[in-house]
């Protein structure tokens, strides 16, 4: 579709937009149909794994898929309008498509180096994207990122070199059931620990986060909502859990090191943001406190946290992007971020205004919102797992979120309105209205759905994804070495 | 645009001795990277080497003739265009594919493997690749080269 | 043995490159020095000693190839390593110029207006 988009933007411009937003639609709705079939694979080019690759659509990838495309439709649907200042508008939307097109991939995979090669499609287009108006600091925050990047890119080749070395396959099913039945080696520890650096770094984990306080502000602000939304869980988080949980069968010492890191994320990043007077600013480092959150939860190993860290990662999704599409649509009609040169817009800008209190309310863990709910699970996933310390960093972690986000509404969107821009104020376009008030009703529904039918909706989306990841740490991916090896495609 | 008439200027490009020896290799340049392309399924090589060898021939013209001949031969968005057609050429072979059952199934006949005309898709998807990367490649170098310097002759 | 550890030297002389240097073109210098080096590791995997190249001809057998041919998959994946790596340096050689059009400079601890 990237490529149809290119052709036919040749036409007209209008014709991108509603190509990018047919194509997305298609796919969200494919995934909303999928959710709840049974564990399916599918040969491509009718070769049996372990000799070619195949695509796997078990629990977890069907919640990334969902969640993927969901966040990428509404930016779409934000950009039509958003977009319009910048000059080359269908060349973001075969930028953008192909982001879509490698995140899906790696969402589907059942296969290490396919794995990799779109890991690499998605973070060559998000580096194209991040520098998209080509200003000083875009362009310096897109060099950073792409340095960055391809350091991690090249330490997962690395890893998927070892584990070849090892095993003599490149099928996940079949290294998985390969690794089971050999003892445990150094490489492949080695191997796991290169692994982690290289999808720690693509998620933004302390002390690998330095590209994300850079990169995120300076994208435009659908690209920020889907880097911090999507694109750090889909590259970062989702990867790291396939690999380390289904493929090397994870030992102990990797749930160790992942709590590590989640927590010195959690607390730090909380920190530093509480300093920030940039708006987009702190809600990256915020980004980087919550990525903590996920992956304390997934590195608990119990079946509690591993519900936690899902529900949190598909919380995180909604509420961050939102406050991030509120945050252009703030700097669209007052043309700053700087939070001291803004002020009041809860007259001039009702809507913005109020999917801005409700996306800091869910993040900050305020019931009923859905942040309280996945939160309240973490901590007590942490008090069961009897870590007390983590318990109380990660209540420490939520207070620290929600005094910046106090400091962030105290000045903007409550308050004297400032001079300068007093005139220059009105409400968005449509398209971008539409977006924040779906994912607003969305973060509001998801929490009272969860407190109204919390058992359902957690055997529907949350459990099944919980199983596989659960599937790998018990019983050494039988389940999932069955499935891909067993049944034909 | 007769590239014999244009090696004799001598105000365009490199020295006539390089840009006559250019213009007779470059069809042999062409010619090589056909042969690697078609016989990618049985020799060493296939769509991206031969695609990259084809680009040389054209980034060699740009290099002695000069930029603005190597525009007016193939531009900016005629490359790009290649470079679309090739990619939608692969990506409609993945999908006939599908009549066989599979995505990406190799469908035609097999023939014998060693000869010419065997291996199914693979010699097309080598054929719709080789012109995806050329263009690609020629079209980066245009950008580097012939725009980038552009910008920094209007500060002078 | 001594190959591997000569390789993961070019990998360390690349890592060098890019974290002691300053000058951005030396940086992507050492970015795709990493990125060979780890194609040069992948693609020794792969090496028997003293193997044949896997192609078939009509002079050898299937069987005979199978016992005595290099491993031709992780040459397949170095391909398509080097075309990522041949695009991720196209993208970097373009950020360059185009940041040298904005900051007038090519030193990367002069290119730092965003802090904090």
């Amino acid at each position: 579709m990237t490529v149809v988009t290119l052709l036919l933007s040749k036409a007209s411009a209008r014709i991108a937009d509603i190509t990018a937003f047919l194509t997305a639609a298609v796919t969200t709705v494919i995934a909303f149909m999928l959710i709840g079939s049974p564990v399916n694979t599918y040969w491509m080019g009718n070769w049996f794994p372990p000799f070619g690759i195949t695509l796997v659509y078990d629990g977890l990838s069907g919640l990334m898929l969902l969640i993927i495309n969901l966040i990428a439709l509404l930016s779409i649907i934000y950009s039509f309008s958003y977009m319009e200042k910048y000059t080359a508008k269908p060349k973001f939307y075969a930028l953008f498509l192909l982001m879509l097109a490698g995140m899906n991939g790696v969402a589907l995979t059942g296969d290490l180096f396919n794995l990799f090669v779109f890991l690499e499609i998605a973070s060559i287009a998000s580096y194209a994207l991040v520098g998209f108006g080509v200003e000083h600091q875009e362009l310096e925050a897109s060099f950073k990122y792409l340095i960055l990047g391809s350091v991690a890119s090249t330490m997962v080749l690395l890893g998927i070199a070892l584990v070849y070395a090892m095993t003599g396959s490149v099928n996940m099913a079949d290294v998985a059931s390969t690794l089971a039945a050999m003892p445990a080696k150094t490489t492949i520890a080695f191997a796991a620990g290169v692994f982690l650096m290289g999808f720690a770094l693509k998620s933004g984990l302390v002390p690998f986060h330095a590209w994300l306080p850079d990169a995120h502000p300076s994208a435009p602000a659908p690209i920020s909502a889907m880097l911090s939304g999507v694109l750090i869980k889909a590259l970062g988080v989702y990867a790291m859990v396939r690999v380390m949980f289904n493929v090397l069968g994870a030992a102990p010492i990797y749930l160790d090191i992942m709590l590590v890191l989640g927590a010195i994320s959690m607390v730090i990043g909380g920190f530093l943001a509480v300093g920030q007077f940039d708006l987009k600013r702190q809600f990256a480092y915020h980004s980087v406190s919550q990525m903590g959150y996920i992956v304390l939860a997934l590195g608990l190993g119990t079946p509690l946290g591993l519900i936690g860290g899902i529900f949190h990662l598909i919380n995180h999704a909604t509420f961050k992007s939102l406050l991030f599409l509120a945050s252009g649509a703030i700097e669209h009609a007052t043309g700053t971020k700087h939070m001291k040169k803004l002020g009041g817009l809860k007259e001039s800008m009702p809507v913005t205004s109020t999917t801005f209190v409700i996306g800091s309310l869910s993040i900050s863990g305020v019931p009923p919102f859905n942040g309280f709910f996945s939160k309240l699970i973490i901590i007590l996933a942490c008090v069961q797992a009897q870590q007390w310390l983590l318990a109380v960093l990660a209540s420490i972690a939520s207070v620290i979120t929600l005094l910046s986000f106090l400091k962030a509404m105290k000045f903007s969107v409550f308050g004297q309105v400032p001079q300068a821009i007093a005139e220059r104020i009105k409400e968005v376009p449509f398209s971008m209205a539409f977006s924040m008030i779906f994912l607003a009703v969305m973060c509001l529904g998801i929490g009272i759905a969860y407190l109204v039918a919390g058992p359902t909706f957690t055997d529907i989306f949350l459990q099944p994804a919980a199983d596989v990841l659960m599937d790998g740490l018990e019983n050494g991916s039988a389940n999932y070495i069955a499935t891909v090896l067993g049944i034909g495609g | 645009m007769n590239l014999k008439e244009l090696s004799q200027d001598e105000s365009l490009g490199m020295t006539i001795i390089v840009k006559t020896i250019a213009r007779l290799v470059m069809s042999f340049i062409i010619l090589f990277g056909c042969y690697i392309i078609l016989y990618g399924h049985i020799t060493p090589g296939g769509g991206f080497a031969g695609g990259v060898i084809i680009a040389i021939a054209y980034v060699l013209m740009m290099l002695t003739f000069g930029g603005k001949v190597a525009m007016a031969k193939l531009d900016n968005f005629w490359a790009s265009m290649w470079d679309n057609i090739g990619a939608l050429a692969f990506v409609v072979l993945g999908f006939l594919g599908l009549t066989g059952g599979h995505f990406f199934l190799n469908f035609i006949n097999h023939g014998t493997p060693g000869t010419l005309i065997s291996a199914g898709i693979i010699p097309l998807a080598n054929i719709s690749i080789a012109i995806k990367v050329g263009a690609a490649l020629y079209a980066i170098f245009i950008g580097l080269s012939v725009y980038g310097r552009l910008v920094t002759e209007e500060e002078k | 043995m001594s190959l591997y550890v000569l390789t993961m030297a070019l990998m360390g002389m690349g890592i060098y490159a890019l974290i002691a240097k300053r000058h951005i073109i030396k940086k992507i210098i050492g970015i795709v020095t990493m990125e060979y080096a780890i194609n040069l590791f992948l693609i020794l995997i792969g090496y028997r000693t003293d193997g044949i190249a896997p192609i078939q001809d009509s002079q050898i057998s299937a069987v005979e190839l199978a016992a005595r041919a290099v491993d031709p998959l992780p040459q397949a994946l170095v391909l398509t390593s080097i075309v990522i790596g041949l695009g991720t340096l196209a993208l970097m050689a373009s950020l360059a110029i185009k940041l040298y059009e904005k900051y007038k400079t090519f030193d990367m601890s002069e290119i730092n207006r965003l802090r904090g």
